[in-house]
């Protein structure tokens, strides 16, 4: 009977397993807690698996611990992350260098170093940047891991902790009684949990007016390419001109950036990851940014759904109605602080307060008085939906 | 009121640079067919073939396995063009019917609103030639794309001389540039006799026809005509491996396999050879119409996944057609060519109605099918691919590209380049992931990167599919189908960029979404929504 009570729920139930989830679910475990994590399709399968997988926050409350815990998580994990430090910054205009130079800053006033490159030196770390670079900035901080990788990782060394994941089943409802919430109803049954942690991406907003609160929120689509493999650089965090990436430790070329679509996310099912002819301006910017790679080829693109809070901020929060849920979104920049997100989550379950950063202006009162119809407002609304005209056949 | 984000898309994606009431992919016998009969009904139509491809191309065997045996007359572009058009009379008569023909075209993209598009102007496709890209709008699509090569691993198979039917053909009777002189031909049905047939006919020596059946599978009178000539035939064998002393193919082993399919110690023998060429069937081309959503399901015996198509040739997606090979394959089809013709007039009638052409007098036609072999081509794969592993093959590259092995796939190995060992790893495996959710090749992809190389999984698609439903003990119906992403053709970046991009593309460009608060540090940031920080300008923009 003690397994079928457990199969049925556990102490921490958390609903969407990306990187955030994953990574609560990661540190719960591990802290001997039981944990189960639900899932609508395969681990890390969005946004949280398919991101330029960057980890350079440092204005962030989660930032310090996140470069405190990069370098570690391999270790941590017992899986490979490719976990890579160091990043650069390549300009091609005395703008891009002003915004470059902004975000070493930034590093600076935490106590991190960095350097300012001019051509020559810039060209020695990257030899594929081009005469059009003007300098760059070498971050002695930052760095950046495989998404893909890194999600597998979380759920794996989760579950070697004993924590469990429940794919391919769609949360449905919140059961609340008594202020709190008691269960998890799934298309797979009822899961009963003590506590309740919510990080299930762009349908955060939905579970959260399950509990008649609100949070904002805007689903857009967004897109990256990957190269063929070429001979790996020196440092493979090399970034500028618009674009977010890196190499890859096989050798590819993985960029984003540029325009996003806003979009509605019409129920929670797995939607497609279509892309746009997006895909050449990318790839312009991409052989602007890297003029030495312009003659590689390009053998991949994929788009990926996140979501964002009216200020681009995450809300990571404890509610104090029902008193037993976390909301957790991280307002379309996640991954890389994913580890310590996670870790500060967990302690939001076991101890009802963060323990390492002041969470205070990530909770949601900030968006008490935000109009119903503020996507609206913001120019944040997807398009209204254009339905092709059916083709006049006679089937 | 609608507002508009000025960082967003909404409005950048321009119209592309021609739009055309209807256009067709592939100038095959189904192409061509449709092209013609659309012309014919007054449509305005542009049909799309890429060949000749270009030899860079051909050398990542897209977009079929040509096995490096190309020769120099392959960079002769012009010349190459003429073969094409004098090897395809059908062409010249698509041109006298008013058809737009544009050879050396590859299409690398289709681009459709849906569930998380909304911003495209029109349905577009992305073509390019070996200088530039551009795109093509269309009202009416049909893809006629046929069918591409299946290849299985052996050791030795990277050496240069490893070909597929389609791309043997390809190089025999289009290009006629194929260098090489001696040929092993695996697989003994339909396909596998007239490759050998065509390679006789064009001078080039057939050492053998392997099959790993008992018997020949194809017409045994040409199996007969093709043994008088001299082609030995080895029924009841496998190959074990493919030897040379430089990268080169300059031999085969041969091994008998015994009834239950495991290789007879003993038996081998190493026959002369420079090119060993895999003819046991052709997969259809489905990946623009899996680009355009077109509805897709699993029919083994047409060579695995096909469209839904009516009788009239149309996909689940409204505007789309599709017609010939793609919409599936079996042998059978080698000798009936007019099916391919009759389901492109189908495609291009259908099509030109639809576009508000009159309806043609005669009746509605109906698909002709050419009945299928009764053994599905995925089993007989299947038993090709025992024969090999059983020929100790769990150590060869399943996925040449990625330099993954039949072992590292089913063990689901992180890459060895990244050189990482831990016990928690040693202790995971495609049977642990199973127990966690059904088999989900993309999930394999990400973690094993078999497939993730520059041939776009041309050379591994379907060995990775069977072996991993192999691992799983189930069948390929039962898992999805791996997606497939633009560019469906790898193409460098400096060809697929725009020559010109609109002045809001450039200006408004952001590496991330532009929210003014979105990267301020926590210190110092205001949370109101328009309340722009002192450090807007962290947001990566050229402005």
């Amino acid at each position: 009977m003690a397994d079928m009570a457990r199969a049925s729920g556990a102490s921490v139930v958390i609903v969407g397993g990306g990187v955030t989830g994953l990574s609560t679910g990661f540190w719960l475990a591990r802290a001997g807690i039981d944990v189960l994590v639900l899932e609508k399709g395969i681990v890390g399968w969005e946004a949280s698996g398919r991101n330029g997988g960057g980890a350079t926050h440092v204005y962030s409350p989660f930032g310090l611990e996140e470069q405190r815990l990069w370098p570690q998580m391999d270790e941590l994990l017992g899986y490979p992350t490719e976990y890579q430090p160091y990043r650069i910054g390549v300009a091609l205009s005395d703008t891009q260098l002003a915004l470059a130079r902004r975000w070493a800053e930034i590093g600076q006033t935490r106590g991190f170093r960095w350097e300012l490159l001019d051509r020559r030196q810039l060209k020695e770390l990257v030899p594929i940047v081009g005469d059009n670079a003007i300098g760059g900035t070498y971050l002695h901080f930052g760095g950046h891991a495989n998404p893909q990788r890194t999600v597998q990782a979380y759920a794996w060394a989760m579950q070697d902790h004993g924590g469990r994941i429940v794919q391919h089943t769609t949360v449905t409802g919140l059961t609340q009684l008594g202020g709190r919430v008691t269960a998890v109803e799934t298309t797979r049954g009822s899961f009963g949990a003590d506590t309740v942690v919510i990080a299930a991406g762009p349908q955060t907003g939905a579970f959260a007016d399950m509990l008649g609160i609100w949070l904002p929120l805007a689903p857009a689509r967004v897109e990256m390419i990957a190269t063929e493999p070429i001979p790996l650089m020196r440092v493979g965090g090399v970034a500028g001109n618009g674009l977010y990436g890196r190499q890859t430790l096989r050798g590819n070329l993985v960029y984003g950036g540029g325009p996003h679509e806003w979009i509605n996310v019409p129920d929670m099912a797995t939607p497609d990851h279509a892309n746009t002819p997006l895909v050449r301006n990318l790839a312009r910017r991409l052989a602007e940014l890297l003029p030495g790679a312009a003659h590689v080829r390009l053998i991949r693109s994929w788009s990926g759904l996140v979501e964002n809070t009216p200020d681009g901020l995450p809300v990571v929060e404890r509610l104090a109605h029902p008193d037993n849920v976390v909301i957790a979104t991280m307002s379309s920049v996640g991954f890389g602080l994913s580890p310590a997100v996670g870790r500060a989550v967990s302690e939001l379950v076991r101890f009802g307060r963060c323990q390492f950063a002041d969470l205070g202006a990530l909770a949601l009162r900030r968006f008490a008085d935000t109009p119903r119809d503020w996507r609206e407002h913001a120019g944040w609304a997807a398009a209204p939906s254009a339905v092709e005209a059916a083709a006049g056949g006679d089937d | 009121m609608r507002e508009s984000d000025p960082r967003s898309i909404a409005g950048k994606l321009v119209p592309p640079e021609r739009h055309a009431p209807l256009v067709v992919v592939g100038a095959g016998a189904a192409g061509v067919a449709a092209a013609i009969e659309a012309a014919r009904a007054k449509v305005e139509v542009v049909l799309i073939d890429e060949h000749p491809v270009d030899n860079d191309m051909m050398a990542m065997d897209v977009p079929l396995c040509f096995g490096q045996r190309m020769d120099g007359s392959v960079r002769n572009r012009a010349l190459m063009l003429e073969r094409v058009v004098e090897t395809n009379p059908d062409l010249a008569a698509a041109h006298e019917a008013g058809v737009d023909v544009q050879l050396g075209t590859y299409v690398w993209g289709a681009f459709v609103n849906g569930p998380t598009v909304q911003e495209l102007p029109v349905s577009m496709l992305g073509l390019a030639d070996d200088r530039r890209s551009w795109l093509l709008g269309y009202d009416r699509l049909i893809v006629a794309a046929g069918a591409r090569d299946v290849l299985l691993g052996f050791p030795g198979w990277e050496r240069a001389g490893t070909l597929g039917a389609g791309g043997a053909a390809a190089l025999l009777a289009r290009y006629r540039a194929l260098a090489a002189r001696r040929i092993v031909v695996l697989g003994s049905g339909a396909l596998g006799l007239s490759t050998a047939a065509l390679a006789l006919e064009h001078g080039v020596e057939v050492a053998g026809i392997v099959e790993v059946d008992g018997r020949i599978r194809g017409d045994a009178a040409l199996a007969k005509t093709l043994a008088d000539r001299g082609v030995p035939l080895f029924v009841s064998h496998t190959i074990q491996s493919a030897r040379g002393r430089t990268g080169e193919i300059e031999s085969a082993v041969l091994v008998t396999v015994s009834r239950d399919g495991t290789p007879v110690a003993g038996s081998e023998r190493e026959i002369a050879c420079d090119a060993v060429c895999w003819a046991v069937g052709l997969v259809p081309n489905v990946e623009l119409l899996h680009l355009v959503g077109a509805r897709l399901r699993f029919v083994s015996e047409l060579g695995g996944w096909v469209p839904e198509v009516n009788a009239r040739m149309r996909t689940s997606a409204a505007t789309v057609f599709a017609a010939g090979d793609c919409t599936g394959f079996h042998e059978g089809m080698l000798a009936a060519p007019d099916i391919a013709r009759a389901e492109g007039r189908t495609a291009g009638r259908a099509a030109a109605e639809s576009l508000g052409a009159s309806r043609a007098r005669e009746a509605e036609t109906r698909r002709v099918t050419a009945a299928p072999p009764a053994d599905a081509p995925h089993a007989y794969w299947r038993t090709w691919l025992d024969s090999l592993i059983a020929a100790d093959g769990w150590e060869v590259n399943v996925c040449q590209c990625e330099e993954v092995t039949r072992r590292e796939l089913v063990e689901t190995k992180p890459p060895r380049y990244l050189g990482w060992r831990s016990p928690q790893m040693s202790a995971r495996s495609l049977t642990t992931l199973l127990r966690d959710g059904p088999l989900n090749q993309d999930q394999i992809k990400r973690l094993t990167r078999a497939g993730m190389g520059p041939c776009q999984s041309r050379r591994c698609r379907e060995q990775v599919g069977l072996l991993l439903a192999r691992a799983s003990d189930t069948t390929l119906d039962r898992i999805p189908l791996p997606t497939f992403r633009p560019p469906i053709r790898p193409l460098p970046l400096n060809v697929l960029w725009p020559a010109d991009e609109p002045a809001a593309m450039r200006e408004e460009w952001v590496s991330w979404f532009g929210i003014p608060t979105q990267f301020s540090p926590h210190w110092t940031a205001g949370m109101a929504i328009d309340e722009p920080t002192a450090h807007t300008r962290l947001i990566m923009s050229d402005e």
